[in-house]
């Protein structure tokens, strides 16, 4: 970083000449610094005196706006390089690759050939019932999912706000904590503890009188549900009760001297006061389950458990990509699994009074 | 919070009702973690058929040294590499989404929100519909089966970025950048010298995020990776659990592994509680 620091610092604005040219160097804003070290030789010697007097405006507040804009360049490059590298080049290569399908050749003498597809990939994504029945899963998932996870973390936290409540710091962090363990290691302790042979639980409920299996084609989605209600509920909690407690305290003061009691104020004032981490709370939520991956693979590995290998979504493209070698089918079923959190990410945020990115 | 005087059983429920919910929250949380605990040191014999909460059969040395034996240790080698993974790629996110928010936050510049909006966007990306894409890519360049396939994309966290951004605008006050540019120190410079210092809460804070979530990454090696030697902790672990079926051996195994890898990462969410609370608390505010 200091390396660089030099050479940028070097070339304030008598590079660009005039600030006409300066001014137009165009909108990306990372795109200075790359124009701005091949400039930058030339420019390395004495910077303002040398211009300081043909320039027409006060030379310092010329310089000061380039250097910025340069400044802003180099800081803002290697995150937007990453950026286009990791993130956008990925998605514009998978919706071309998606439109691409592999055809055997008449007579399977010269291998499968690429050929252009149109939509043809997504056609077959969509019109695959195993596809579909992803989503459906998802749907299912989701309705046990949400509930539980919204309104057990929202009671949590009202709970965790009261002043009723003991031993705060202990509870956050007793409920953080499966937040750190990797969801794989969340999954195969919690399978172990489903497994019959294996499990206290499942000793304990048989001994209550409760025959439950859970990798049965009923108990799949329950045990799936349970495994991530651990890792994300404290997460949610966390959450919750960090924007509860910055909650304005007289404000709580004032309703109760009116004489609301706690329930009145945790549905009158808090909740509606901490709408915005419930808004972000949700979307990830939603984002999350759509990439419902680890937890059911991990489960359809097991003996005899009902989840096949294109249960969700993202098994089913995980599958065309590693099983079947269907490239474009994977790209396009990518896609859309994208599509998908794009839309419902923009109802969320729609449908709940759009905020302000902050800052 | 009323305590009226003909109110004091009353509150002495609720108290207790309160308390109890929490604590029956805490004990499911931590009920999975204490079995990893027990059975991690149990011997395969005790640990498919023994008393769960007891260290009967407890074997948790013999454990290790099969940990350490299989393979040539090939584990330790899967915890460096996750080590190394979750390391450079958190160091490498940390420095480069301080410095981009550090520029949202004190810069002024032409298309600023509208770039800032792309960040945003890439926060709402599912990460996994990301992966397959970047594995066919991989697959192209041949960086498929390197640790650049896992490195790379594990140095990008746009929500690293959104919260800097939050970060800077509280703990870099303008007027001391002001003050630097003053006594002549050139724009880089003073980010490096004067900002990075400012921030370096929000940077342990974005380290600790990326570190946890470059560990617990599961989807990403799996596509990547095929040489084992390459493998993280996670994808080693998985491995292991799938021989598992076939041999109940590795069921020691691959529970005594487990509790060593995540043996970190409670630690240091333990110790820097603060850092990863003003991480959720900048996320979540406002």
């Amino acid at each position: 970083m200091n390396d660089k620091a030099d050479p940028v610092r070097g070339t304030p604005d008598p590079a660009t000449g005039t600030p006409g040219p300066a001014h137009a160097t165009p909108g990306p804003a990372t795109s200075p610094p790359g124009p701005a070290h091949g400039t930058s030789g030339p420019a390395t010697s004495t910077p303002d005196p040398a211009r300081g007097n043909d320039s027409r405006r006060p030379a310092k507040a010329l310089s000061t706006r380039a250097r910025t804009r340069l400044a802003a360049g180099a800081l803002l490059t290697p995150f937007f390089v990453l950026f286009t590298v990791a993130m956008i080049v990925p998605v514009v290569y998978a919706l071309w690759l998606s439109l691409f399908t592999e055809k055997q050749s008449g007579l399977g003498f010269d291998g499968p050939r690429t050929v252009f597809d149109g939509l043809g990939n997504y056609a077959a994504a969509l019109g695959d019932q195993a596809f579909r029945d992803g989503f459906w899963v998802l749907l299912g998932y989701c309705a046990f999912y949400i509930p539980l996870m919204g309104g057990g973390a929202i009671v949590l936290a009202l709970l965790l706000d009261t002043t009723l409540a003991r031993a705060r710091r202990f509870f956050q962090l007793a409920l953080f904590l499966p937040h750190a363990i990797p969801g794989l290691i969340a999954a195969l302790i919690w399978i172990y503890l489903y497994t019959p042979q294996l499990s206290p639980v499942v000793a304990a409920m048989e001994a209550g009188g409760i025959g439950f299996d859970f990798f049965s084609s009923a108990g799949t989605l329950p045990s799936i549900v349970n495994i991530a209600l651990w890792e994300w509920l404290g997460y949610n909690v966390v959450i919750f009760y960090a924007a509860l407690q910055a909650v304005d305290r007289s404000l709580l003061e004032a309703a109760t001297v009116d004489g609301a009691g706690n329930w009145r104020i945790a549905f009158s004032i808090k909740l509606p006061l901490i709408r915005s981490s419930l808004v972000m709370v949700l979307l990830f939520t939603i984002i999350g389950s759509l990439q419902l991956f680890t937890e059911p693979l991990i489960l359809s590995r097991g003996s005899g458990s009902a989840v096949t290998s294109t249960w969700t979504p993202n098994m089913y493209a995980y599958s065309a990509a590693f099983e079947r070698n269907d490239y474009g089918l994977a790209a396009a079923a990518s896609v859309l699994i994208a599509l998908v959190a794009a839309v419902l990410s923009f109802a969320v945020t729609r449908f709940t009074h759009r905020k302000e990115a902050r800052s | 919070m009323t305590s009226g005087t003909s109110r004091t059983s009353n509150r002495w429920l609720s108290k207790t009702a309160v308390n109890g919910v929490l604590l029956i929250a805490a004990l499911y949380t931590l009920f999975p973690l204490i079995w990893l605990l027990t059975a991690a040191a149990k011997d395969a014999g005790n640990l498919l058929g023994g008393d769960v909460f007891s260290f009967e059969g407890f074997d948790l040395a013999h454990n290790l040294s099969e940990l350490t034996a299989y393979q040539d240790g090939i584990y330790f080698r899967w915890y460096g590499n996750s080590l190394l993974y979750a390391g450079i790629g958190a160091l490498g996110c940390s420095l480069v989404s301080v410095a981009a928010g550090y520029a949202f936050d004190k810069y002024r510049f032409r298309g600023k929100e509208k770039l800032f909006a792309l960040v945003l966007l890439g926060v709402l990306l599912p990460s996994t519909a990301l992966s397959l894409p970047l594995y066919l890519l991989a697959v192209e360049t041949g960086t498929v089966n390197t640790y650049w396939a896992v490195l790379i994309p594990a140095l990008v966290n746009p929500f690293g970025v959104y919260l800097s951004r939050i970060f800077s605008a509280g703990y870099i006050p303008d007027e001391v950048l002001e003050a630097a540019r003053i006594d002549g120190a050139g724009e880089l410079r003073t980010f490096w010298s004067v900002g990075l210092r400012m921030v370096m809460p929000g940077f342990v804070t974005v380290f600790l995020f990326q570190f946890t979530a470059i560990w617990n990454n599961f989807f990403l090696p799996l596509v990547m990776l095929s040489d084992k030697d390459l493998y993280p902790l996670s994808l080693g672990l998985y491995n292991w659990h799938s021989n598992a079926n076939a041999d109940p051996a590795f069921y020691p195994m691959v529970v005594t592994g487990s509790l060593l890898a995540v043996t970190p990462l409670i630690i240091a969410f333990v110790v820097l509680q603060r850092h990863w609370k003003a991480g959720l608390t900048a996320g979540s505010l406002k």
